[in-house]
């Protein structure tokens, strides 16, 4: 998987832990393990589950494992790391796609053993080879696609970023150009840093639902 | 869980999920001895739900795949549309999908937790328009066993006063979840258009249940179920507001089976459960009672025997329909309880079509926490009665409406798709328009009546067998009019509600209703093909959800449904199956089930 290992927004150790110290407010006075019920911080948080069959119908999923092989090349991942950060570079508020593990991720997807992505398999692979092939034809003999600037990046890119406006001849590396860049958004935008970006909050133990606070009414109309 | 200690039963039950579930703890706790048989394997929400578990952490982060279609931490257990070594088949032009789940508590683990009363029209609803067929209770019959069944699981919900959307008795739900932010704008912009937008009701506890009342209420004079009943609902939490209920809740804060139903029955002491049994047929003796059950003990690929004075088939609609036909014997050469030709006849999915859409005016929202109690905190109910019953649609029932989106926790496919907003961005732009239009989509999908028809049923499929050795299941399928035309309205309609909202539809608007509706079995709430009625030359089963041929077997699951409301019918599946089993202990106590 990625390199990242944190567990924004928290992990469930930490979540029984605020529970606990939620318990002892008054509000959740009826969870306080005091009155002989629940107590939330002993609820078993399992590493591992031992009735579960191990299966692909039947995984483990607390302890989730990838069973299968990435298949993709170093070559292709270098590649693949240049791509992905032409697609989502990094900013002052969150890193590179390939600072974040984007192309390890698509190597786990296109290496899957499901009829889409043995498909897109072969659209990833044959994609690389075509964007090297653009290089060189477009700047100069023996040039790849991670040896080109910026701007050589943007000037092929934009032929191909967008299927309805691509050129005749254009249309396989257009959805090449698009598989990719969903592959690379799923695997930003669900890292920590990735929600961390969107500002995303939620997945955090509450002692009580509140209704949206009054700034978020103001920005939908509603006093 | 493997314990078959008792030597005698009063009741054997098939299935462990909303029904069978039901059943096991409305008898154990009304004294009776009963051995529970579960097809999968044991299941303990407790300690096996990834809680708090990222998608980053899973598989391909979590999407779905044909062995876990509603993605890798979705409860579902060897289960799906697919399950492995049971296949099943479809006449030609039709594209059927049976879902099952094989554990401890089937479907129950995973489901949407929606519970919605069917209402007075929904049980007559033959009267009303002259399709399909009438229920042989009324909505009055069924009003308690909503109240009880509400009050044991935990819904909550607001009363209305609608028309045919039921309202509760006092005390009995809880309170609702506040609106978020895109549900607040929906409802504003629905006032406009008179539809009308409330609370949801689901079976996710806002609050902890009020155990010694609920329990005192529930069972006034059986003090030790009084008894397993507070503990169980003591040992609840409130819902938290975070993590998704499809993965279970292993702080029991939602409705499931295994947390809910199965524990207090257990404490009562006389209910023994056996998982991994896979039953095959329902035994009869010469005089055609029903004796037990034969089942495959999946562990040692054995077929076993188990006998007891009354068998509830609770495996599911379709698996309930396919154990009764594969029952052959002299006496029922067309499968148990056949007489009428009717098992596996009428079967019904719900009608479902969707549109996704883009609200400008979610775009760049201020940041706060969208997650609530994971699904929806509120819905619209049918609102068209008046003008259904003036002629004004080209469909004869209703759908209610569900809906959701805002700044839900990103996961797979996240921003897939969104070139038409964006004209194709990357780099710099990409990412600055991910954090503009994040939160700002929103999806609506309609879920709607579809009337029994003759065309839709199932069959046992004599050239096949599943890897037990089980005559397979083949289905047929037809939609009438009504179902398409309602799928086209559904969908027309959310475009005009997202309109309203100034957004934009991303979906496509299908000019033909066969081109908007899912396929069939696709939204998982098949019932029929075990019907009740008033007459057993038209019906298999009476009110009680009891055989008319074979007064000691019950078939108390979805199978029993004469109609499919728009009512999602979970909650309805287990207050039948309530009011059947009061029904079974009456009976057994008047000698007259042997």
């Amino acid at each position: 998987m990625s390199e990242d290992k944190g567990m924004f927004p928290m992990d469930r150790r930490q979540a029984l832990k605020v529970m606990a110290i939620a318990a002892a407010s008054p509000t959740l006075a009826a969870c306080a393990p005091e009155d002989g019920t629940v107590d939330i911080a002993a609820v078993p948080a399992p590493t591992s589950n031992p009735l579960a069959a191990g299966t692909a119908w039947d995984p483990d999923l607390v302890a989730p494992s990838i069973p299968w092989e990435r298949t993709l090349t170093a070559d292709e991942l270098e590649s693949l790391a240049v791509l992905c950060d032409v697609i989502i570079p990094a900013d002052e508020r969150s890193p590179s796609a390939s600072a974040v593990g984007a192309p390890d991720f698509i190597d786990e997807w296109v290496s899957a053993p499901y009829p889409g992505n043995e498909r897109d398999n072969v659209v990833v692979r044959g994609g690389l080879i075509w964007l090297d092939r653009e290089a060189a034809e477009r700047f100069g003999p023996g040039l790849r696609f991670r040896d080109l600037t910026a701007e050589q990046h943007r000037v092929i890119c934009d032929d191909i970023c967008y299927l309805p406006d691509a050129s005749e001849g254009f249309e396989a590396a257009a959805r090449f150009f698009d598989k990719v860049r969903d592959l690379t958004s799923t695997a930003f935008w669900t890292t920590t840093q990735g929600m961390q970006d969107l500002q995303y909050v939620g997945n955090v133990p509450l002692p009580r639902w509140d209704p949206p606070p009054p700034e978020v009414l103001r920005h939908i109309g509603i006093e | 869980m493997r314990r078959k200690a008792q030597e005698e039963y009063d009741v054997i039950i098939v299935g462990s999920g909303a029904a069978g579930g039901m059943c096991a703890y409305v008898l154990a706790c009304s004294g009776v001895r009963v051995l529970l048989l579960e097809a999968g394997r044991d299941y303990d929400p407790v300690v096996e739900t990834p809680m708090f578990q990222l998608p980053k952490d899973a598989p391909m982060r979590a999407a779905g795949t044909p062995e876990k279609p509603f993605g890798f931490y979705d409860a579902t257990v060897d289960g799906g549309w697919r399950v492995p070594g049971e296949p099943y088949s479809s006449a030609e032009g039709t594209d059927f999908m049976w879902w099952r789940a094989r554990m401890l508590g089937g479907r129950t683990n995973h489901w949407g937790r929606i519970s919605l009363r069917m209402g007075p029209y929904d049980y007559k609803p033959y009267s009303r328009d002259g399709l399909g067929f009438d229920w042989p209770m009324s909505y009055d019959d069924m009003a308690p066993y909503y109240d009880k069944t509400e009050k044991l699981i935990g819904v909550y919900g607001s009363n209305e006063g609608l028309e045919n959307t039921p309202d509760s008795s006092p005390g009995v739900l809880q309170p609702p979840p506040a609106p978020r932010a895109e549900e607040l704008l929906t409802q504003k912009v629905c006032r406009d258009i008179d539809i009308p937008v409330i609370p949801a009701h689901l079976a996710i506890m806002t609050q902890r249940q009020d155990a010694d009342r609920l329990a005192g209420e529930l069972w006034p004079n059986h003090a030790r179920a009084r008894q397993v009943t507070a503990d169980s609902m003591r040992s609840r939490a409130a819902c938290f507001f975070a993590t998704p209920c499809g993965r279970g809740c292993s702080i029991k804060a939602n409705f499931q089976s295994p947390t809910v139903l199965l524990p207090p029955a257990l404490a009562m002491g006389n209910l023994d459960i056996l998982t991994d049994a896979m039953v095959r047929e329902v035994t009869v003796d010469r005089t055609g009672r029903a004796t037990g059950v034969h089942y495959i003990d999946k562990r040692t690929r054995l077929d076993e025997h188990v006998s007891a004075r009354v068998v509830v088939v609770a495996a599911s609609a379709l698996e309930s329909a396919r154990i009764l036909l594969n029952s052959k014997s002299n006496l029922f050469p067309d499968g148990l309880a056949n007489g009428s030709g009717l098992v596996g006849k009428y079967v019904m999915d719900t009608v479902g079509a969707g549109v996704s859409g883009q609200v400008p005016m979610l775009e760049n929202m201020p940041p706060h926490n969208a997650d609530g109690a994971s699904a929806m905190h509120l819905y619209m109910p049918w609102w068209l009665y008046q003008e259904q019953a003036r002629g004004q649609l080209d469909f004869a029932r209703g759908y209610h409406i569900e809906f959701g989106g805002g700044r839900k926790m990103p996961g797979f496919g996240a921003f897939g798709g969104i070139e038409p907003l964006t004209g194709g961005s990357y780099g710099q732009q990409f990412k600055e328009d991910c954090r503009r239009y994040y939160g700002s989509f929103l999806g609506f999908d309609g879920r709607g009546e579809m009337i029994p028809n003759e065309d839709s049923y199932c069959e046992v499929n004599p050239d096949e067998v599943d890897q037990w050795g089980i005559p397979t299941l083949r289905f047929h399928w037809k939609w009438s009019e009504h179902e398409l035309n309602q799928a086209r309205h559904m969908q027309q309609t959310f475009a005009g509600i997202l309109e309203e909202m100034g957004g934009r539809v991303l979906s496509t608007v299908q000019a033909d209703g066969a081109d908007a509706i899912a396929r069939p079995g696709q939204i998982i709430h098949e019932v029929g093909g075990v019907i009740m009625g008033d007459d057993p030359s038209r019906s298999v089963l009476n009110q009680f959800c009891q055989s008319w041929e074979v007064d000691n077997l019950f078939v108390t699951d979805g199978g029993c449904f004469v109609s499919n409301a728009d009512k999602n019918p979970t909650l309805s599946i287990m207050a039948i199956a309530w009011r059947a089993s009061d029904y079974i202990v009456e009976q057994l106590g008047a000698g007259s089930l042997g």
